[in-house]
């Protein structure tokens, strides 16, 4: 058993689960019946065959190349449609795009499988059923969106919704307009400020900043808030420290994320007086796969505690993303009880420790 | 033995960060202490509770406040005060020897700014006297009262002084301590390699008697400080010229920026140089030449270039010595990067025409210079065929002056802000262009090295105005101070 409490015998049986699931979406992928017309040209011109020659986790890491960010710019929406799913309209969700074309992913029903399974790892106390929620953050384009609605009423209710463009807000700061920055953050966080004078809310998505901004104008606990679902920026062991001690007072839940559009959301487990406040999180394997991995070479992961590049593979029916390199860096943490997989922690956009990088609000 | 930890200090109560960053030997690199960082969110968070720190501090009144400084500046020149968490104390030695080892200053100067402070802390009454133009102190215990049979009412700008610490010279702590005279908590983000400074003096404040909500410090990053900056309503803080041209117009924010001190030859006694060249070198190169009043420029209608060349074999000798020298006159740099652009910086510019280094020929070696494990940059003084040379009016964190020829009918149109500025003349015209021009701030007449204060005449801002306001005020019979007192 390993300090988190995990048995490799756990690890073993996931790990033959996870090479199951990729035999399965890699053949899903690389069939003519069922396979998107991205990924069927691309193995004709690779010349191999990925659905014959993959096995498992490890074939599908020694013989992928990096996915390319540019690939979901460039490409038409049509080429990442698997023929299985032809004809069925579907959502296009966006990320990034602050300059220049986002990148897009197209889906169907991901997402709510991956916010139904998270919404069975949020206790009752934090987020009562049949209760309201409120998301103040990143809609727009984004699968987040859909996926908050999603979780309220799988949890037997409605949510609010308050924007945040984080486009214009890393626009702003990076032309250094401060002012224009935070009085779009004073705009957005006089809206939730609004809905909570108004309308019973006790569940809340939003970014660490956000929060820690509506905390300044608003006494939390007696608005009713119980709960806090929060993602979208760095948060070190210091200031998660300060958000559950002082901007939630040790009582509302809180539960950080790690996610984006091509992975979902990787949840992280309860903090223990051990973790000294460092969050480590955790993708939904076998539908994402999150490995740290050396930026030099990007094959090979790093030591558990040592810091390299976040890389994500995704394996659903609906989209196929081996190996990306995310723009975030991060320590690797072993498998624990409710996770037998390897779990990233305290994550960071990568080389922040080398040079600024611009977060702003979101 | 385990390194002292400095904690964080939250209106008086300690909180150690997850977050903590090492000070570092400036010679061997080796960690000499560790200093809890904390996020701008629990500095925004404490300021909300500002109001109760000064009404803590506010009980005291205004001579009992002038009392315990003294009391204090007793405490920080002499005695052993608590250092961080635990039973662990700092002799004052230790403070010499550990301020020395993080930030480059020798002994001798390290002891000379802890007298600069002792001196402010003990002579408070005189600097509040001069600060508040003999104001009864009792007006501002009050908030209203009668002086010179005219009534007065004052009140606080805000309820905290920021402070955005440099860590170039421990003395420019003296600027904030009338705050606490004056009743108004300080909130202090200390400079990165330079906690020491303000943690022992709110050690000696705490030991003296003041109440412990009276003093935050937050060691923090950009965002902490800027935080600090926005939050207080009132800060002081230091920096280069980008520092001043950013808060430029904001009554709120004093600035300390670069000085641009100057020494200017008038007409008169240009021929008389050579008497002046101690004076002019000790201006350049005291306190390592790294303080806002040091001189980084000589202007002159004539003999420019025997004046650089001068000074050049005066200064261009000067070379580091061990910190524990009493002769010491150089600093080393905690950041070596620092040293490398400056000197990368002359070097670069040197290459406009007209202008060269008359130190070089004095070395003996190059400007950067590696002793005993640390970086020094000797001194340079460049002459300047005209002020339209980029390196004329600089000023680094070294012994570094320009000497410059300037025709005395365009002196004062063409020198630039200067924060001090050192007039040898004794002609009335002049001195009456120079009594009349906004751009200087302190205004010596006569041989006076520019490095020399007046404690009871701010040099640069007067903490009283930044930190109270007048208003008009009339009393009812019977509400009046005379019954207040009673």
């Amino acid at each position: 058993m390993n300090k988190r409490g995990v048995t490799p015998v756990t690890i073993q049986e996931e790990q033959e689960k996870l090479d199951a699931a990729v035999r399965d979406i890699v053949r899903w992928h690389f069939s003519a019946e069922t396979g998107c017309p991205f990924w069927l040209r691309w193995a004709k011109e690779a010349g191999w065959d990925p659905a014959q020659e993959i096995d498992g986790f490890a074939d599908l890491i020694a013989r992928f190349p990096n996915f390319r960010d540019e690939w979901l710019r460039d490409q038409q929406p049509e080429e990442w449609v698997p023929n299985a799913f032809r004809g069925k309209p579907f959502n296009v969700f966006e990320t990034g795009g602050t300059t220049g074309m986002p990148k897009q992913r197209i889906g169907w029903n991901d997402f709510r499988v991956d916010y139904s399974e998270f919404s069975d790892k949020l206790a009752d106390e934090h987020f009562p059923r049949n209760d309201y929620w409120l998301m103040m953050g990143p809609t727009g384009p984004r699968r987040l969106r859909l996926a908050i609605e999603h979780l309220a009423n799988v949890r037997g209710c409605s949510c609010y919704f308050i924007d945040l463009d984080p486009r214009f807000v890393k626009k702003v700061i990076a032309n250094r307009q401060f002012d224009i920055a935070r009085s779009y953050m004073d705009h957005v966080v006089a809206q939730a400020v609004t809905i909570f004078k108004h309308r019973r809310v006790s569940g809340l998505f939003t970014t660490p900043k956000l929060l820690e901004a509506l905390s300044e104008r608003l006494d939390l606990w007696k608005a009713g808030l119980r709960g806090v679902f929060c993602g979208g920026t760095t948060m070190d062991p210091q200031y998660t420290r300060f958000l559950v001690e002082e901007v939630l007072e040790n009582r509302i839940g809180f539960y950080p994320t790690y996610g984006n559009t091509l992975m979902g959301l990787a949840a992280s487990t309860p903090l223990k007086p051990e973790d000294q406040y460092s969050i480590t999180y955790y993708a939904p394997q076998p539908r994402a796969v999150l490995r740290v991995v050396d930026p030099e070479q990007p094959r090979q992961v790093k030591d558990y505690g040592e810091w390299g590049r976040v890389e994500l593979t995704t394996l659903t029916k609906e989209f196929f993303m081996p190996r990306f390199l995310e723009r975030d860096e991060a320590r690797r943490r072993e498998p624990r009880d409710c996770y037998p997989w390897d779990g990233v922690a305290e994550v960071r956009p990568f080389g922040a420790m080398e040079k600024k990088i611009v977060e702003g609000v979101y | 033995m385990d390194l002292p930890h400095i904690p964080c200090l939250r209106w008086g109560v300690p909180y150690v960060s997850l977050n903590q960053n090492d000070i570092i030997d400036y010679r061997d690199r080796r960690p000499l202490a560790r200093v809890s960082q904390v996020n701008a969110g629990v500095v925004r968070r404490d300021l909300r509770q500002a109001a109760r720190a000064r009404a803590a501090l506010g009980k005291k009144t205004v001579a009992e406040l002038i009392e315990i400084s003294s009391r204090a500046g007793e405490f920080f020149l002499r005695e052993d005060l608590p250092l961080g968490e635990g039973d662990r104390r700092q002799t004052a030695e230790d403070y010499v020897k550990t301020l020395s080892a993080t930030s480059g200053l020798p002994h001798v100067m390290v002891r000379r700014n802890m007298e600069k402070i002792h001196y402010a802390l003990t002579q408070m009454e005189v600097i509040l006297t001069g600060l508040t133009r003999k104001l009864d102190f009792g007006i501002v215990d009050r908030g209203y009262g009668e002086q010179h049979g005219t009534r007065i009412g004052l009140f606080p700008m805000t309820d905290a002084l920021g402070l955005v610490m440099p860590s170039n010279s421990p003395a420019v702590n003296s600027l904030w301590l009338p705050a606490i005279a004056l009743k108004i908590p300080v909130v202090i983000k200390p400079g990165r390699e330079e906690p020491w400074t303000p943690y022992r003096l709110i050690q000696a404040f705490l030991a003296a008697g003041c109440p412990a909500e009276a003093f935050g410090f937050y060691p923090t990053d950009h965002e902490g400080a800027d935080a600090v900056l926005e939050r207080c309503g009132r800060a002081l803080v230091f920096g280069g010229q980008e520092t001043v041209d950013r808060h430029a117009g904001n009554p709120g924010i004093q600035v300390h920026g670069p000085g641009y001190s100057k020494i200017i030859l008038g007409e008169d006694e240009a021929d008389n140089w050579q008497d002046y060249l101690e004076l002019m070198a000790a201006s350049a190169v005291e306190n390592g030449g790294r303080s806002c009043i040091n001189a980084s420029a000589i202007v002159t209608p004539r003999h420019g270039q025997q004046i650089a060349e001068a000074l050049g074999r005066l200064l261009g000798p000067i070379k580091p010595a061990p910190v524990n020298d009493e002769e010491a006159k150089l600093s080393g740099f905690a950041n070596p990067a620092m040293a490398e652009y400056i000197d990368r910086t002359i070097e670069e510019e040197l290459k406009t025409p007209g202008a060269r280094d008359c130190a070089a020929p004095f070395r003996n070696g190059d400007r950067q210079e590696r002793f005993d494990g640390g970086n020094y940059l000797r001194p340079s003084v460049i002459y300047c065929e005209s002020t339209d040379h980029p390196l004329y009016n600089r000023e680094f964190l070294c012994p570094y002056v320009s000497v410059v020829e300037v025709p005395p009918a365009e002196t004062l149109a063409r020198i630039g802000y200067s924060l001090v500025v050192t007039a040898i003349t004794k002609d009335q015209d002049f001195i009456a262009r120079l009594l009349d021009s906004p751009e200087i701030a302190r205004l010596n007449l006569g041989p006076i090295p520019t490095m020399k204060v007046s404690w009871d005449q701010p040099h640069e801002g007067n903490m009283f105005e930044l930190l109270y306001r007048r208003r008009s005020i009339e009393f009812a019979d019977g509400l009046g101070p005379r019954l207040a007192v009673a």
